[in-house]
């Protein structure tokens, strides 16, 4: 018995290391050729370093990544000042609304953010005149494309805790409702709001739908721009956003541990109350 | 007044409500309004012109890139997932693969399309170490521009797509199953077909389904590496927005991005009908 | 509860439906009076003067122009020895945007100072909306043909070429008209500017395959049928050309304007431009002032330049036809190297009419697909 297991477990462990090295390949080959096609000289041999040196140099890649950058930020401001308060609210007030919630928000998911830019013309005819025409009007747009994912986040880490529970108490004690969203629930769903925040920035800077259709120099926008001229720099610039995508979204992983280190905790406490 | 004082906790609902009602609702009913508008007032031209040669072959293409990419990231996805999850949860291994499949799977557009030029493009590194190696030249005619190089490039991020939301599924098949099958004499094989296998196929069509909404959505990737003709739905709707050949055809853009919503509505209500199911013997 | 959750969905409903069809309300003025009067004039006259109108041009400071690539007849040059010689800043956007993204952006980009104040043109965006544009007649009114130009001066033509085919001369064997390009030494190296079903360029590249292979500005169908053959033997490459990919060696053969492959001649010693005799489709570009242009005289200045003896030689340099061309030649103030630099064009020139390129178009929306995708 025992030597059929271990006669299947070596076939099996020649397989698997068979196939994870073809899953390495397959997944490092364009990722080393971008950082080789970054660094090359056109024409040439030897190694440059100006396409990256471009990121900075270049006026239009300069001023775009600040742009995205700045898009990033004002979107997941935007997105947690809008999801959070009323999520909580949901949990706390209007228990009935949650499917209502729920299906809004992944309701993104389904609709194409293709066909959202097409419809979306009218509206953003409104937002240049009211507001002016900066690409960081987009940020309107983006934080309807980034509700699904901060949702899931949200409502896992707000799942997490008993929020009725500190609800009643911290109003039990004379607190008001901002006093009870912001300084009782917050803190406790810190991981969630991290998570959703990071997605967030990910997927800003990685977005082009919206800004090739509605023409906004944004920094995805512009590497398709100079990708048709300057592919090294293009390159160099994708490679630099997934890099930094890359970091933000490992990082979530960490963040993600701890909100499940802290659930396990609440367990027991939930048990002493029920 | 019973009624008011029920509804004022509603209220705080609506700054939330009025700003998905500007930015999501309204744009998704001037598509499906503007599908059925034609030159003055209603008319059906546009979305019987959905049934044209043209608009037909190019739904034809995206629902083959979108089968293709979906079957190929799921197989292989869950394959890869299986790897994955035979490890234990704490193992390097695991949590590396793992992080690693949630960059690649929201790795797409842009920096996907750079990515594969620069490996398979004309001057590309594989490209070149083939040409100069081998003397084999896979640069062809372009393929990689075309229906066959987006289904290549689309597994790219489908493979690890599938990894995030199969694992879960994975992970909720207990250890338990197995000892009880062993014990009442299943082989592997039977253990496989009768027992995991059932329990997981709702997981993972739907799964597949997923994936093939999400390919069936995509455009940044396409619009990047594909610049002469309109293989897919989503650059026929570019080219019906900015030709400047064939004018007038902004309703054709709306009768097509409403045609996109129908088949995504279709595919993630079934993926949704399906997560229920599983999560019925998966929790 | 379930009637008010009736009636708030059908409030929610109607105020979507209402939401969706109302656009902002267009605010056409409020600037100075300066403004006005310079927005109104139909020709430097009306403004008091050449002076007059350097002057406004000069306090307004800035020009919006929108895709005009650098290399694309010489465009480069113009926006810069324009601004230097009048001192206003020039801000060139989407530089490789096509014409409906230029009528797209004045539209969207209606009542603020980042509209485009100017518009190049092709044939069938121009036409169709020349309810953009402010009429204007530059100073050198008399020497563009009435074929050129609209007569009130709604649009004038301002450049033109002929189709051509670009090759280079170290890569591929040299190339006399279209049909060699179905030969076995091209396999995977041919590549048209654009697509055809959206850009003019594109469009008039089929065409010319369309006559060469018997058809004719009312039957593009040849011309389909033609491209559908060089893919099936491999030869047609799916890859918009640029210069990068045609120094690259990317892309050794190109059908495009012959300005814009005579461009690359300079660039790249190898690189040739013939204009096949049995096939000469030409067109000219339309050029017009955007009747809400956030700077009116600076964008009437720009015109006045463009149609000056300066201008048009500038455009010369580029390679392309300048549409006072005839009239320079006679007044000898065409630049004589740039003009007997131009590729030689035998056989009768064909324009199709703004009826035949729409059956074309018709055409290609409906088979092009087959051909390409």
């Amino acid at each position: 018995m025992r030597a059929d297991a271990t006669r299947e477990s070596i076939a099996w462990r020649v397989v698997r290391v068979v196939a994870l090295l073809a899953f390495a390949v397959f997944f490092l080959v364009p990722l080393l050729s971008m950082a080789d096609f970054s660094t090359r000289v056109v024409g040439g041999t030897g190694r440059t370093a100006q396409p990256w040196e471009n990121l900075v140099q270049d006026p239009m890649l300069r001023s775009s990544i600040v742009t995205s950058l700045l898009l990033a930020l004002l979107t997941t401001v935007l997105m947690l000042v809008l999801l959070t308060p009323t999520m909580i609210w949901v949990r706390l007030r209007v228990p009935a609304a949650s499917r209502l919630v729920e299906f809004l928000c992944l309701l993104p998911l389904t609709v194409p953010p293709l066909v959202i830019v097409v419809g979306i013309s009218n509206v953003y005819a409104w937002v240049s005149y009211l507001l002016g025409n900066s690409p960081l009007t987009l940020t309107f747009a983006y934080v309807v494309l980034v509700l699904p994912y901060a949702y899931r986040s949200l409502d896992a880490a707000l799942g997490s805790i008993n929020v009725v529970t500190l609800a009643e108490a911290a109003r039990s004690l004379g607190a008001g409702w901002t006093t009870v969203i912001v300084r009782v629930v917050l803190p406790n769903i810190w991981p969630g709001v991290t998570s959703a925040a990071f997605v967030a920035v990910a997927l800003v800077l990685g977005e082009y739908t919206f800004a090739s259709l509605l023409n906004f120099e944004t920094l995805p926008y512009v590497i398709g721009l100079l990708g048709k001229s300057d592919a090294p720099t293009s390159t160099a610039a994708s490679l630099a956003v997934l890099v930094l995508a890359s970091l933000l979204l490992v990082a979530l992983t960490f963040v993600g541990r701890d909100n499940r280190r802290e659930s396990r905790r609440d367990k027991p406490s939930r048990g002493a109350l029920t | 007044m019973a009624r008011v004082s029920r509804l004022a906790p509603w209220a705080g609902l609506l700054p939330f409500l009025v700003y998905l009602l500007v930015f999501l609702l309204v744009p998704t009913v001037t598509v499906v309004v503007g599908a059925f508008q034609g030159g003055h007032g209603f008319s059906t031209e546009n979305i019987t012109g959905l049934f044209e040669a043209t608009a037909l072959h190019t739904l034809w293409n995206s629902l083959v890139l979108s089968v293709s990419s979906a079957v190929v990231g799921a197989v292989l996805g869950a394959f890869l997932a299986y790897l994955v999850v035979t490890r234990p949860p704490t193992s390097l291994f695991r949590r590396t693969v793992t992080a690693v499949s949630g960059v690649l799977a929201q790795f797409g557009g842009v920096p996907l399309a750079f990515a594969f030029i620069a490996t398979l493009g004309f001057s590309g590194v594989l490209t070149e170490a083939l040409r100069s190696s081998f003397g084999l030249d896979i640069f062809g005619s372009g393929w990689l521009f075309g229906l066959r190089g987006l289904i290549l490039v689309y597994s790219y991020f489908q493979i690890p797509l599938m990894v995030i939301v199969f694992l879960p599924a994975l992970e909720g098949v207990r250890p338990q199953w197995r000892e009880a099958a062993v014990n009442l004499g299943a082989s592997t094989w039977q253990y496989w077909t009768r027992v995991a296998g059932p329990l997981l196929l709702p997981a993972f069509l739907g799964a597949t389904l997923l994936l093939f909404a999400n390919a069936f959505a995509a455009y940044a990737t396409a619009a990047l590496l594909v610049t002469q003709g309109n293989p897919i739905v989503p650059l026929l709707i570019r080219a019906a927005l900015t030709s400047e050949v064939v004018l007038g055809r902004q309703n054709f853009a709306f009768a097509l991005a409403f045609e996109m919503i129908v088949v995504v509505g279709v595919v993630m209500t079934l993926y949704t009908l399906l997560l229920r199911r599983t999560s019925r013997w998966l929790r | 509860m379930a009637r008010t959750t009736l009636r708030l969905s059908v409030v929610t409903a109607l105020s979507v439906l209402a939401l969706a069809a109302c656009a902002p309300p267009s605010d056409s003025g409020g600037a100075s009076s300066g403004r006005n009067d310079a927005a109104k004039a139909t020709s430097a006259k009306d403004l008091g003067g050449m002076a007059a109108l350097v002057k406004a041009a000069k306090k307004e400071g800035q020009l919006n122009v929108i895709a005009l690539p650098p290399d694309w007849a010489n465009y480069g040059n113009i926006i810069k020895t324009f601004s230097e010689k009048y001192g206003i800043k020039v801000s060139s956007a989407q530089p490789n945007a096509a014409s409906q993204d230029e009528i797209n952006a004045a539209k969207s980009l209606k009542t603020t100072s980042r509209a485009p104040d100017v518009f190049d043109l092709g044939q069938s965006v121009a036409l169709a909306n020349t309810s953009l544009f402010a009429p204007y007649q530059v100073s050198t009114w008399k020497d563009i043909p009435a074929a050129f130009k609209d007569p009130k001066g709604t649009w004038v033509n301002d450049y033109g070429g002929y189709m051509s085919i670009g090759y280079d001369s170290s890569k591929v064997p040299s190339v006399s008209g279209v049909s060699d390009l179905l030969g076995s030494a091209f396999r995977g190296k041919v590549a048209l500017n654009g697509d055809p079903t959206q850009a003019g360029a594109a469009f008039s590249g089929v065409m010319m395959a369309a006559i060469a292979n018997g058809g004719s500005a009312d039957d593009i169908k040849p011309g389909v049928d033609f491209f559908g053959r060089l893919k099936k033997a491999g030869n047609f490459l799916p890859v918009d050309p640029d210069p990068t990919t045609i120094e690259s060696g990317q892309t050794p053969v190109v059908v495009d304007w012959d300005y814009l492959n005579a461009a690359e001649s300079t660039k790249l010693k190898t690189w040739k431009v013939v204009v096949p005799s049995n096939a000469v489709v030409a067109g000219y570009y339309y050029q017009a002032i955007n009747a809400q242009a956030p700077h009116p005289a600076a964008a009437r200045l720009w015109e006045e330049f463009l149609y000056s003896d300066q201008g048009q030689n500038l455009w010369l340099a580029g390679g392309a036809r300048p549409v006072r061309a005839d009239a320079m030649v006679k007044a000898g103030t065409i630049d004589k190297a740039a003009y007997s630099a131009l590729p030689p064009v035998k056989g009768k020139a064909v324009t199709p009419t703004v009826a035949q390129t729409e059956k074309a178009a018709k055409y290609l929306s409906a088979n092009w697909a087959k051909v390409a995708g």
